[in-house]
């Protein structure tokens, strides 16, 4: 279900919000022109509201719902402590958090990792806690390929509510229960007793990449000859997998500062070698091409046999930020062709 | 998964024995009790699956279950000193707290597919962990399974683990032993070789057999040859997985097979499930 | 393109064919055009066909001697770690450079990454290399969806028209102030030498000398908060190739691993440090920083200590030894105390 709202109206609720909530939203930066997710501090430019800033935010939403680092537990390695060495769940009070004027690629990677995170408590208790406010693209990049993917610029996946660009005027959408409960809470215009929208029941249609890359062989895939040629110019940096929405690799470390420890996890990669180097120095992707292999399969294979869809968004972060411009469009070209 | 609220919290445990198993002290059981009454009572596992054994302050490894279901009120672990977080363990004392995650993994099919088989446990080195909880938990249910072979290896007399054990296994004709040294000597008795070559040569036919074969690599690529040589089908193959593991629970990504988790669809998979899959392991 | 980088695309190509051709060298390690405007992809070509893809322009930022000592190895016949070396001459790999490149390959040679019999190195003179970033900067963000570059100016185009950028304004903070823009060392050369010589090449150096204690730690702590930790600046570093970096040991575990401040330092001031002496200023790191990071400076401010402290510059000379692998009595000594000259020790 959506209302029609005004300019003022909008304004006026998202200020009030940023009064109550940790509001985080896009934002241009004036001198290097890149655009980041920002906390609003203050009031916002009406602007800031109204008109979102088109590009894609250098990076992803999904450090909202995995935090860099996260601490999973806390512990006391003091002797004396009864319960020394005990681990414990770290009981920080989480707050609502809102994302404001997210796009729908990122709305959506949240939804796609959803999926591996279903039965994780941290992430779930963090999906709890965020409302994501969407807007609709109004001006793809040329690296954007969300439609390739399965999503699309103006999909609502992901998203609790959606603010909506009409004939004449704004709309404001309702999603989920989570936004209805949340706009119940904190009303915009005439929003009380709006439900959500019902949702299209039994999933969507999955894209055909998805239904392509599940048919085919996986070993034909994993063999397949282009891999050395993609891997050439890589130098195994993180700057893909940590950009993008949809890798949700993890690592779990101790760190302890005198007698408190806390055991933390966060962001990895399987571009690094130590991603899988065993105890013994045995290293199953020891080598660079089994790495960068790793990732597009996982994506594009291993993800979609699993759950369905690819587990990619197309934001084009990758694309962009590449150092050495590998293009994940060319890869999905190529393993479609195997 | 293992039934708690939050699978990323270890149960605390406190060490209630350390065992040297061998002559150069690189390999230690130890023994484990839980703390929580409850939760000791209830702990029931399958053979072949693994722990996230947690020193808290260094972190966690994934080690095998070295004990049976069927040992009630305690957990052992063999524990090869080979990391970081291994290292430190083996530098704790009897009575230290530590935390244990699990059970996690699939394990051995005890009570399906091997119910009414003839099992053949080969093991290498000290890959033997969870094939001695296995072993245990066969005898335990004695009349649900046919003959049982083992045929383990070790590169010395001294480096074989539960040595009381397999003498009492073999000594009381419930499973027949073929434990074997690479070289000779002195004082060793029993086969000279490596476990491959044993397999060739003692294998039991495959009929209405399983094998589970567990040992560093270089031991299963020609053990598989052997075991093929004799008749055996890649499905009646039982192998248990390795690889650098996190999460323990399928999602961190550190373990994958290609599509596999080693961590949560693994460890152990049939041959011909491995044969299906890239060589990343 | 531009005439000058037009041209030597096209000699580029021919001198790679030729040398492919004639089996003098098993690969030629270069550049393909990038899927973007503005971007460029390292390449190795391995036939004379494979050469036709070879280009040069503006946008060649990565450091090609990264790529080379795993090049080489590749080409060797497969050994296992306990066989011998292999003997005999192996294949060669062509490879372009620059001042700063041919530079890292001299220090490649000196720290035994490289064989130069192995090389053919065809030296380019830099004209400097366009910062993207700087692009994105000046056009407030917008897209661009073509690039045109002449001599000394580029024309880009986007959903929002056309925009025309003076070339040396966008050109890389370390091309700007390069000393050396002509190759060292090279078999042959495909262009007239450069003459041109930033004549402050330390000044943004300076500008955070000048600072005081405080807000130096101030500009530190702020340069690198949006650090990702991803290590592209590392990877993309000619002069980072220890098999385990400190970062990744765990045995000790030197530094976390988490986004926290005084790791993210750690990682970066270390790394600098390891750079200490070795460093040609490439600017290789800077122009792969997904943030934006201006993580040359310090390697900056430690080429220019040690030009300061040993007149040094590294990888100017295969035969003269980098600074900190040598000892001279005339080495300065920070650790003498002034007034009572005991060596060591403060009274």
């Amino acid at each position: 279900m959506k209302i029609r709202i005004n300019d003022h109206q909008l304004i006026q609720w998202i200020q009030g919000l940023i009064t109550k909530f940790q509001v985080f939203y896009p934002l241009q930066d004036a001198n290097s022109g890149v655009v980041h997710i920002q906390k609003a501090t203050g009031s916002l430019n009406s602007d800031a509201i109204l008109k979102p800033v088109s590009g894609v935010p250098k990076t992803s939403i999904k450090t909202f719902f995995m935090p860099q680092p996260e601490v999973i537990a806390r512990f006391s390695i003091a002797a004396q402590d009864a319960e020394a060495f005990v681990l414990k769940e770290p009981g920080t009070a989480l707050q609502t958090q809102v994302l404001l004027n997210i796009r729908p690629c990122d709305a959506r990677s949240v939804a796609l990792n959803s999926m591996p995170y279903a039965e994780d408590p941290y992430f779930q208790k963090m999906l709890k806690r965020t409302v994501i406010i969407g807007r609709p693209c109004d001006e793809t990049c040329s690296t954007c390929f969300c439609e390739l993917v399965g999503g699309s610029p103006h999909g609502t996946e992901g998203m609790d509510l959606v603010i909506l660009k009409t004939e004449d005027g704004l709309a404001l959408e309702v999603l989920t229960q989570k936004g209805a409960d949340f706009l119940k809470q904190n009303p915009c215009a005439e929003s009380a007793g709006l439900q959500p929208t019902p949702q299209q029941q039994g999933g969507q249609e999955l894209p055909i990449v998805a239904r392509e890359m599940q048919k085919k062989d996986l070993l034909a895939l994993y063999n397949a000859s282009f891999w050395p040629q993609i891997a050439e110019a890589c130098i195994n940096c993180g700057a893909c997998t940590f950009l993008c929405p949809t890798c949700y690799c993890f690592d779990i470390q101790d760190e302890v500062a005198g007698t408190k420890g806390v055991r933390l996890r966060y962001w990895d990669s399987c571009m690094f070698p130590l991603f899988t180097l065993h105890a013994s120095g045995h290293n199953p992707r020891g080598q660079k091409v089994q790495r960068v292999r790793n990732r597009f399969m996982h994506k594009f294979k291993y993800f979609p046999d699993r759950f369905g869809p690819v587990s990619c968004v197309g934001c084009g972060r990758c694309v962009k930020d590449c150092p050495v411009n590998i293009d994940i469009r060319e890869v999905i070209s190529l393993m479609q062709a195997v | 998964m293992f039934d708690q609220k939050n699978p990323y919290l270890p149960y605390s445990v406190i060490i209630d024995d350390i065992v040297v198993e061998t002559e150069d002290k690189s390999l230690k059981t130890f023994k484990l009790v839980i703390e929580d009454e409850g939760i000791r009572q209830n702990w029931n596992h399958t053979p072949g699956q693994f722990a996230m054994l947690s020193v808290p302050g260094k972190g966690e490894a994934a080690i095998g279950i070295a004990s049976s279901p069927t040992e009630k009120g305690y957990l052992l672990f063999t524990v090869s000193r080979i990391g970081s977080l291994t290292t430190a363990l083996h530098q704790l004392p009897k009575g230290a707290r530590i935390g244990v995650r699990g059970p996690l993994g699939n394990g051995f099919p005890v009570n399906s597919e091997f119910k009414g088989k003839n099992i053949v446990v080969i093991a290498g080195g000290y890959a033997f962990t969870t094939l001695r909880a296995t072993i245990v938990y066969l005898l335990a249910h004695r009349q649900d399974y046919g003959k049982i072979t083992l045929i383990y290896g070790a590169r010395t007399p001294g480096m074989l683990l539960y040595r009381n054990e397999l003498k009492d296994w073999e000594q009381s004709g419930l499973v027949e032993c073929h434990i074997t040294v690479d070289r000779e000597a002195p004082g060793w008795n029993g086969i000279v070789g490596f476990v491959p070559a044993v397999t060739e040569r003692v294998a039991p036919a495959p009929e209405n057999s399983v094998a589970v074969v567990c040992g560093p690599p270089i031991m299963i690529k020609f053990t598989m040859p052997a075991l093929e040589k004799t008749g055996w089908k890649d499905e009646q193959i039982y192998l248990s997985l390795e690889n650098r593991m996190k999460c323990g629970l399928g999602v961190c990504g550190h373990c994958n097979v290609g599509p596999v988790y080693v961590c949560k669809d693994g460890p152990v998979f049939t041959r011909a499930r491995v044969k299906g899959l890239p060589v990343e392991f | 393109m531009t005439v000058k980088h037009a041209e030597l695309t096209q000699e580029i190509q021919r001198q790679a064919k030729e040398l492919l051709a004639s089996g003098e060298v098993a690969a030629f390690l270069g550049f393909s055009a990038g899927s973007l405007p503005m971007t460029t992809r390292p390449f190795v070509a391995r036939t004379p066909q494979e050469a036709e893809r070879l280009v040069w322009n503006s946008f060649c930022t990565v450091n090609l001697a990264n790529y080379l000592p795993a090049l080489l190895k590749s080409l060797e016949p497969p050994r296992s770690p306990k066989d011998p070396p292999p003997t005999g001459p192996l294949p060669k790999v062509g490879v372009l450079a620059t001042g700063c490149w041919s530079r890292n390959i001299v220090v490649q040679i000196q720290e035994n990454q490289v064989d130069r019999s192995r090389l053919v190195i065809l030296g380019v003179p830099s004209r400097g290399m366009v910062d993207r970033k700087k692009v994105l900067a000046a056009l407030q963000g917008k897209e661009v969806l073509e690039a045109q570059e002449d001599d000394h100016s580029l024309r880009l185009k986007g959903k929002w028209g056309e925009t025309e950028l003076s070339r040396w304004a966008v050109v890389r903070d370390n091309c700007q102030s390069c000393r050396h823009p002509n190759p060292v060392l090279f078999d042959r050369l495909l262009d007239a030498a450069s003459e041109r010589q930033a004549q402050a090449p330390f000044s943004q150096i300076e500008a955070i000398e000048a600072m005081s204690s405080d807000e130096r730690w101030q500009w530190f702590q702020q340069a690198f908060a949006s650090c990702i930790r991803c290590y592209a600046c590392r990877n993309a570093c000619p002069l980072c190739y220890c098999s385990t970096c400190f970062v990744d040991d765990n045995r000790p575990q030197w530094v976390g691993k988490a986004l926290n401040a005084p790791d993210v330092l750690t990682f970066h001031i270390l790394r600098a440090f390891h750079c200490a002496g070795r460093c040609t200023d490439c600017g290789a790191c800077e122009s792969v920083c997904p943030m934006g990071i201006k993580v040359r400076l310090l390697t900056q401010k430690l080429s220019k200590d040690i030009l300061t402290l040993f007149g040094a510059e590294a990888g100017m000379d295969v035969s003269v030894p980098p600074p900190f692998t040598t000892y001279a009595p005339s080495d300065q000594n920070p650790f003498e105390c002034d007034t009572c000259s005991s060596k060591g020790k403060k009274e």
